[in-house]
């Protein structure tokens, strides 16, 4: 093994998901470059198209992994399984739908061309490895893909200033956080003697550690989450997120929160649970602490905002508190056989989530009409008389956010209720939803916004709000999705669970 | 399997809002045509399940059961009972009378909309018999009440509809980590994971600790709802900024959904729980009942007074269901009626008294007798009732929870008995005050009652002394099944109830009494 280099067999695929994702971003920056601009929507159509297929295709592998069983790839680098598959799935739809909102965004404000979306596919594809990843290595890849993807988006408005702030700041930030995630994995190799999930397992079943001899794991684990916990943007190491999600354009602020968000919680899920259960009951308190102080932080600060991107920004702060609570769920189970419910059902949450906060900066992004500025919640007064569907549409998905029963909204704060209720963790589930009625306020003061208040003389001289067929579209799919998944979630919530039952089990 | 009645007595006014939502809003006639049919066709349906009702049945009749959400084990499962058959009527008949009676001034359609959605989000509720089912019901009312306080409600109207709002979701906080956990508790001894309310209050038993903080979980939302003191405080401002129609219908019958809730669901799942907390829940009533009374007379506000009174009429009610006899219980059952129809039909009338003079100051009206001694009569035919005077309903019901309830809770009946003087107090102040003395300059041109408001105060006060005058019918189903509680009571708890569970016979020889 030492003297000689084998080139690994390479299930090409398997990784076909990746690979169309990785194809079409490349065929946007090379021909893209070298050719006339494209006909409208051209660009947008090609990013969604390909991220279709790579759905497609997950679920064709979703399939495959269900009878043939979860399997690693390319020299145990990558894990294929029903998890990954489904947050592929996730991500893919968040490209499509953030697609579909920008390429309206770009025209309007003249930026149309190809390098957005193929930062949306070369973000989807960190997110998709991170979601794979079977090595600390590997999965740092991935979040470094995601985050310098991220990096450039947020600053992607070349004329606005709020725009290249943020993305400076994001991208300080975030090389902060990188650095505390890549000491951490070294940490960890440093104790374990190794970066690979499953023998960092193995490493301590077969040398068990004996008086605080795994001290260097410990303190790996530590800068580990704390750097992840950057990522999800938990508190308090949330401070970024406001300031980049108000600054950033409003769909690319939605692709954040949406994608952003999916492989950022995959990646925590899997390396607490599949490489360090061994220490789970010491980071499990740890996970714990970060929900609570996420849940009540976000939602008291979203309630005190007077812009609407910022308001959302906490409460994605506050729903990344919610999935926590999955977390904390999954943790008592983290390597046993029987997974429990905190998996399955933060990914659920994920999934939910992703669809709703895009149709909700969708929106947005219509109110913020030309120029991306108006997201005070000024703005919003009067929608629902000049736009009433777009308004009710609107309604429909700020209930969801606040989990109002028969959306999708409740059906995922409920399974990760009941996920914690399982695990007898009563305390956190009360915080839950008590920090949720805290939120509620947030989103009744948009709707009170939108339907209630009466539009003042400085409001009327705005532009009319314009709703052009993508975004609309992307808004219409979004509140039937929610719709559909509150009505009838049977199917959905099994999908999730039979993902999570298919994982790549690790140990002999 | 006959026809599906408790699913459609949901779906129509579901379906109604639909429809009233994609009409245009150019065709406002036609708007109100659909609402009018859709609500009157569901009071039909009411009255159909009422007359095809069997009355010694005391078990969940025409019952729809079909798996909904499989992996967590939640079905469409709706069912009604003794307790719940009138309170489904007085759902049925409310709505239509109040979509027929009352002008929301603006936005016909959205508002008719958000009103057949209110219906049949509180049909849902009183026919749920699954827990998640229930929950969803119950949140759900939220959405059209907080739209209609919100849209169509007087000046504090932003304040009262979130205030309402938050209020009622901090209680199903607790509520909802509640049903989950007693799910999960019972999935360890029925095998599997399910959220019917019958399957687990009958088979499941819980640690008797468990069982109470379930049951605080569960009560902490009723009791905001009902609303219990010192949980209150939402009411008073809810009831005053919302426009006439939500006010009847949040008096009439979503106050209702706290007291029913605890019936339901708090008795019926945790009996001994039940009987352990009833020292805190009779004194909260007891103090419901005496505060209610007193800032009801202190009230300037002539709606303000009608929500305080509801603040102790409630506390009535409560007091009943604590005192866990077959009397008190059924007692409750009927005022949770009375007070709908009494109060709501107070609400329609101070609404009536803004449309005319644009105030509710009581200081500001005076000697409506004289200008409009019909609608004073009217007035006053309500007012009795919700005083609880005999031959009308109020005192039918109020009789019952104070003779059951002294027999196993005497002091507090006892304390709880002057809240009904204070009553007669605070409602008759007020009516001196408006009806009585010689109208002033802008009191004198106070027009008359009008054929369509006499109309829709006819079947108020029809109801009002046929249930006053002979209760049995009514008494007759609602029995039955509050002897069935008790009795599931007994078999979990061995308590013995003092009342022998045997007909109460009342009502025939009421009127007799002074």
């Amino acid at each position: 093994m030492a003297d000689t280099f084998t080139a690994p067999t390479i299930a090409w695929f398997d990784l076909t998901p990746i690979l169309v994702l990785l194809g079409a971003a490349l065929l946007l920056l090379l021909v893209g470059a070298l050719t006339p601009r494209w006909p409208r929507g051209l660009y947008a159509a090609t990013t969604a198209t390909a991220a279709g297929t790579a759905m497609v295709l997950s679920f064709v592998l979703w399939d495959d992994v269900t009878d043939q069983g979860a399997r690693t790839l390319v020299a145990d680098a990558v894990i294929l399984d029903g998890f990954s598959s489904f947050a592929t799935i996730a991500i893919c739809a968040a490209v499509l739908l953030a697609c579909l909102v920008t390429d309206d965004y770009l025209r309007r404000e003249q930026l149309d061309g190809p390098e957005i979306y193929a930062l949306y596919l070369t973000s989807a594809i960190g997110g998709v490895v991170m979601a794979m990843a079977n090595d600390l290595i590997v999965l740092f890849i991935g979040l470094e893909v995601l985050s310098m993807s991220f990096y450039v988006l947020a600053a992607s408005h070349r004329r606005r200033i709020e725009s290249q702030e943020s993305g400076l700041k994001y991208f300080v930030l975030g090389g902060f956080s990188s650095a505390f995630f890549l000491y951490g994995v070294a940490l960890i190799y440093g104790g374990s003697g190794s970066t690979r999930y499953d023998e960092i397992v193995t490493a301590f079943n077969d040398v068990v550690p004996t008086e605080r001899a795994d001290a260097l794991v410990l303190a790996g684990v530590a800068l580990l989450v704390v750097g992840l916990a950057f990522k999800v943007s938990a508190v308090p190491f949330h401070f970024w997120t406001p300031d980049v999600y108000q600054g950033a354009p409003t769909p690319i602020t939605a692709f954040m929160a949406s994608a952003g968000k999916v492989g950022a919680f995959a990646a925590m899920l899997r390396v607490l649970t599949e490489a360090l259960p061994n220490w789970r009951d010491d980071w499990r308190p740890v996970v714990w602490v970060l929900s609570v102080l996420t849940l009540v932080v976000g939602s008291v600060l979203a309630v005190v905002q007077t812009n609407v991107k910022r308001m959302l920004a906490y409460s994605s702060i506050s729903h990344a508190g919610f999935i926590l609570v999955g977390v904390e769920a999954a943790a008592h189970r983290a390597g046993e056989a029987d997974p429990g419910q905190g998996v399955s059902a933060s990914l659920l949450y994920l999934l939910l989530y992703a669809v709703l906060v895009l149709g909700t900066f969708a929106v947005v992004s219509l109110v913020a009409r030309t120029g991306d500025g108006n997201t005070d919640l000024s703005a919003f007064r009067g929608l629902g008389r000049t736009r009433p569907a777009l308004a009710l549409g609107m309604t429909v998905l700020l209930l969801a956010q606040a989990g109002v029963p028969l959306t999708s909204g409740f059906i995922a704060k409920f399974g990760v209720i009941e996920a914690a209720v399982d695990e007898n963790s009563y305390a956190i589930a009360i915080i839950a939803m008590l920090a949720s009625v805290i939120a509620a306020y947030l989103y009744l003061r948009i709707m009170v916004s939108m339907w209630i208040a009466d539009p003042e003389p400085a409001d009327e001289a705005l532009e009319p709000v314009r709703t052009p067929f993508s975004t609309v579209l992307a808004v219409v799919l979004a509140v039937g999705f929610t719709l559909v998944v509150g009505v009838a979630p049977g199917w959905i919530v099994s999908a999730a669970e039979n993902a999570t039952t298919i994982v790549h089990q690790v140990g002999p | 399997m006959s026809y599906p009645i408790l699913t459609s007595l949901v779906a129509v006014p579901a379906v109604g809002a639909l429809l009233v939502a994609l009409l245009s809003k150019n065709r406002p006639e036609w708007v109100k045509l659909v609402a009018i049919l859709t609500s009157v066709f569901t009071g039909a349906l009411t009255v159909w399940l009422l007359s095809s009702f069997e009355t010694a049945d005391p078990g969940f009749q025409f019952v729809s059961k079909h798996e909904w959400i499989k992996p967590w084990g939640i079905s469409w499962h709706l069912g009604v009972d003794g307790i719940s058959l009138f309170l489904v009527v007085l759902t049925g008949v409310l709505f239509p009378l109040v979509i027929v009676g009352i002008d929301p001034h603006h936005d016909h359609k959205r508002y008719l909309s958000w009103m057949l959605l209110l219906e049949a989000g509180m049909m849902g509720s009183f026919l749920s018999l699954d827990l998640f089912l229930f929950f969803v019901f119950f949140e759900i009312v939220l959405v059209p009440m907080y739209f209609l306080i919100g849209g169509w409600g007087y000046e504090g109207r932003i304040y009262a509809a979130t205030k309402f709002f938050l209020y009622t979701m901090v209680g199903s906080a607790f509520m909802l980590v509640g049903i989950v956990t007693t799910a999960m508790l019972a999935r360890e001894q029925l095998g599997r994971l399910t959220f019917d309310l019958v399957e687990i209050a009958e088979q499941a038993d819980f640690a008797t600790n468990t069982a109470r903080w379930l049951f605080l979980a569960f009560a902490v939302a009723f009791a905001v709802k009902v609303p219990m003191f010192p949980l209150h405080t939402w009411l008073p401002d809810a009831h005053t900024q919302a426009p006439t129609g939500g006010s009847v219908i949040l008096a009439g019958v979503m106050l209702k959904l706290g007291t029913y809730g605890l019936l339901r669901f708090g008795v019926y799942l945790f009996p001994e729980a039940a009987l352990w907390s009833r020292e805190l829940f009779l004194t909260l009533a007891v103090i419901g009942i005496l505060y209610g009374a007193i800032a009801a007379t202190m009230q300037k506000d002539l709606k303000r007074l009608v929500a305080y009174s509801s603040v102790a009429h409630l506390g009535f009610i409560v007091l009943g269901t604590f005192a866990f006899t077959s009397q008190a219980i059924t007692g409750a059952t009927m005022q949770m009626i009375n007070h709908g129809l009494s109060t709501g039909a107070l609400f329609l009338l101070v609404g009536m008294i803004y449309e005319r003079r644009h105030t509710r100051q009581i200081a500001e009206l005076k000697g409506l007798q004289k200008v409009a001694p019909i609608f004073a009569a009217a007035f006053m035919v309500v007012m009795l009732s919700s005083i609880g005077v005999p031959g009308l309903n109020g005192f039918i019901g109020e009789y019952l929870i104070l003779i059951g309830s002294f027999l196993t809770a005497r002091w507090w009946t006892v304390v709880a008995a002057t809240g009904v003087i204070l009553a007669a107090l605070y409602l008759l102040w007020a009516y001196q005050r408006v009806f009585h003395g010689e109208p002033d300059e802008a009191n004198r041109s106070f027009p008359e009652l009008r054929i369509r408001e006499a109309a829709v105060l006819l079947p108020f006060i029809g109801l009002i002394v046929f249930t006053g005058v002979y209760p049995k019918p009514m008494l007759d189903r609602i029995e039955p099944s509050v002897n069935a509680l008790i009795t599931h009571v007994s078999e979990k708890t061995g308590y013995e109830s003092p009342d022998t569970p045997e007909p109460v016979e009342v009502g025939t020889h009421q009127e007799a009494q002074p």
